[in-house]
């Protein structure tokens, strides 16, 4: 029995550096957004921020208690910052009607996107609608987006399952005690082909993109860092 | 002209007149036969006649109602003649040459117009005539009813205002000496010519005389019939379920369209059960299609909802609105039309969740938040461009206003810790207020301001509260906090 010559070295594997997930956002066919506590509005508005601009109208639709609970979108709160030309509203009662017309919309390839907001956790909801969804939309190319409530669980095909809550917003530039541009805790916690990561984000008004923000709040980082970019088109 | 029937006709002899809107108030648009005995004509002041005569009964005059009788009038007497066209506002032509045997001679075609208008309810002075001109001046002021070839020598004897040639030149005609149609026409030309040059065709004596007598061409312009874009399968058994019979009623109903270059806006698929009941559905188009894959696709998801009883032995399908449809070459790409395929969602998500459940927003000048916002359904309307307010607006708003329970008030702000929804909140950063007046052009008196503030609270989420008044202003309690909306 001779002895390993290697016995007792130290093996050094070459590695890539470590580097922070990139956040891209929208560029998956259905993706699930999920609020991370109840009635916390900045789902839709991280939806809002992440559509791509186009010319094309975008279908929103809600059951009813979403819209009781967390009331219909206002679009002039959107402001230059809309990234689409009309919406076409609908609103039924039942999630099996979301879950058709989010269908329908999902395979007509004149619309922008399709936004769907189902409350609750249905019995219409599982995961072969989700399929089926992700199926058709990826068919067509439309952006698809689920909204669900906090308390959603269980399987579901999107191919991409963000979480996220309401963060405290930047500073104003003008009044230290006011509110600034809105900041969200952004939690990718399931995704296909990558890995999940958690950030914090908020939407630039000016340029109209999703940019990070760094965890200490000072803002400033030097301009080709991964932490401060646009993900909505990376 | 009829009294609505949901009342107790007035007595014979009470007067009756109808009435409308003119210049200095009501005037009487219609009289009865008792009101005209007493010598009550269109044209009088209600008031005056009201005053002469105590028991006057007055009734509105429905004028569009009127004219859409009249409107459907002019079909129904296309029984006694092709062509068919209204006269004004009371008034039918209608071209019988080479009718009038099939009725037994003139006469009896005049009897049968007159007794078929009376079993409606209604009273027609009718003429026969070889020009219409002739014929109207005739059934208004005539005693002839019937005239030949020549109508000059019936028509001599009329009032120049038969001829309808306006307040104004009958006026001057008038002056002229000229009463009479037999003395107009008794003037040479020339001199009628020249007198009228400026009167336009419609209102010259002279045209109107020659149009009369036949010395100008005079045609009515008849609207066209109606057609019915209906197609039918009878079926030899009853059937419970009609979805194999629709691909050929579609495809029947389309090629019936395409040879006239129309399309469809909407359908009605009716079902004609055994039983004599019929199940209708209805289904309506964002843009003009003869497509008959799309029909079937709208049609397709109503059909659960029929009630098929014994089974069912008729199916029709009709186009109840058409419009133009031209042939449309698709791009040689082979991409597809984006607003065509828009318009097609937007028919199928009509058809199945109600035109109410889809819409489009449009957008009205106004401060108020929630009222800025109109939905209108998207099947026939456009969406309004989303307007841009300088300053900044929830993105989510309820629709109505949800009342917090304020914990702790501060006398400037809005509250620094409140409860909504049962749970306590603590501000941590606000701006504002933002002061929307109520509008009074709008708004009961006694609305009170909002003043809005946009506040952060320690989560991080972002509501949109409002304090409705101000302490002392008179218009209510102490003021209360609502949330109307969120902040992304």
């Amino acid at each position: 029995m001779g002895i390993d010559p290697t016995y007792g070295q130290v093996i050094h594997l070459p590695h890539a550096p470590v580097r922070a997930p990139e956040p891209r956002v929208g560029q998956v066919a259905l993706q699930e957004v999920q609020a991370a506590f109840a009635g916390d509005i900045a789902v839709a508005g991280f939806i809002l921020a992440a559509l791509r601009r186009s010319a094309r109208p975008v279908l929103w639709v809600q059951d009813r208690v979403s819209r009781r609970e967390r009331g219909r979108l206002y679009l002039p709160g959107g402001g230059k910052r809309m990234a689409f030309s009309a919406l076409l509203q609908i609103e039924v009662s039942h999630a099996r009607d979301v879950l058709w017309a989010m269908e329908e919309g999902a395979s007509c390839s004149g619309l922008g996107a399709v936004v769907g907001e189902i409350d609750g956790n249905p019995k219409a909801l599982d995961f072969t609608a989700t399929k089926r969804l992700a199926l058709r939309a990826e068919a067509s190319g439309v952006p698809v987006w689920l909204i669900r409530s906090h308390d959603a669980a269980g399987l579901s095909a999107a191919r991409e399952r963000w979480r996220i809550r309401s963060a405290p917003s930047m500073r104003a530039p003008h009044d230290p005690g006011a509110p600034g541009p809105p900041c969200w805790q952004v939690e990718l916690f399931r995704a296909r082909g990558r890995p999940p990561g958690k950030w914090v984000m908020r939407h630039d008004f000016a340029q109209d993109r999703l940019d990070l923000v760094s965890e200490a709040g000072d803002g400033a980082v030097a301009g080709d860092d991964p932490l401060r970019q646009d993900v909505t088109r990376a | 002209m009829t009294i609505r029937c949901d009342r107790t006709l007035p007595a014979h002899d009470v007067p009756v007149v109808l009435s409308r809107d003119g210049t200095h108030g009501a005037v009487v648009h219609a009289v009865s036969d008792a009101a005209l005995s007493r010598g009550i004509a269109p044209g009088m002041r209600i008031v005056d006649v009201q005053a002469i005569h105590p028991d006057l009964h007055v009734e509105p005059a429905d004028m569009a109602g009127d004219l859409a009788l009249l409107d459907r009038l002019v079909f129904w007497s296309r029984r006694w003649g092709p062509w068919s066209a209204r006269d004004g506002e009371d008034g039918l032509f209608v071209d019988v040459a080479g009718i009038a045997h099939l009725f037994g001679g003139e006469p009896q075609l005049l009897d049968d117009i007159t007794a078929r208008f009376a079993m409606q309810g209604l009273t027609v002075q009718a003429a026969i005539a070889s020009t219409p001109m002739a014929a109207q001046m005739l059934a208004r002021f005539g005693q002839v009813r019937i005239v030949g070839e020549d109508p000059a020598p019936s028509l001599a004897t009329l009032s120049v205002r038969a001829l309808r040639v306006g307040a104004e030149t009958e006026r001057l005609l008038d002056r002229l000496g000229l009463k009479t149609i037999g003395a107009l026409d008794g003037v040479p030309r020339l001199s009628l010519m020249r007198r009228f040059s400026g009167v336009p065709a419609e209102r010259n004596p002279l045209i109107l005389l020659d149009r009369a007598l036949g010395k100008q061409p005079d045609p009515l312009d008849a609207p066209a019939d109606h057609v019915h874009w209906i197609v039918r399968t009878r079926l030899p058994e009853p059937v419970m379920d009609p979805t194999a019979y629709l691909p050929e009623l579609a495809e029947e109903l389309c090629t019936d369209l395409a040879g006239t270059g129309l399309g469809a806006r909407a359908l009605r698929l009716t079902i004609y059960r055994v039983d004599g009941d019929a199940r209708r559905v209805d289904v309506a188009f964002a843009r003009v299609s003869r497509d008959p894959a799309h029909m079937l696709r709208l049609l397709g998801g109503k059909l659960d909802g029929i009630d098929p009883g014994f089974g069912f032995d008729l199916i029709a399908l009709e186009a109840l609105r058409t419009d133009p449809l031209d042939e449309v070459q698709e791009g040689l790409d082979g991409a597809r039309d984006a607003d065509a395929d828009v318009a097609g969602l937007l028919d199928r998500l009509t058809a199945r969740l109600g035109p109410r459940a889809v819409s489009w927003s449009q957008w009205s000048e106004s401060h108020v938040p929630e009222r800025m916002e109109a939905r209108v359904p998207a099947l026939d309307h456009v969406p309004g461009a989303i307007p841009q307010i300088a300053a900044e607006r929830p993105i989510r708003l309820l629709d109505t206003p949800e009342e917090v329970r304020v914990l702790y008030a501060v006398p400037e702000g809005p509250p620094a810790q409140f409860v909504w929804r049962r749970v306590t909140l603590r501000t941590a950063r606000h701006a504002g207020p933002e002061r929307i007046a109520p509008e009074w052009w709008r708004d009961k008196p006694g609305s009170r301001l909002r003043d809005y503030y946009k506040v952060e609270v320690e989560d991080g989420r972002r509501f949109w509260l409002y304090r409705q008044g101000v302490l002392g202003d008179g218009r209510g309690e102490e003021p209360r906090w609502f949330v109307h909306g969120f902040f992304a």
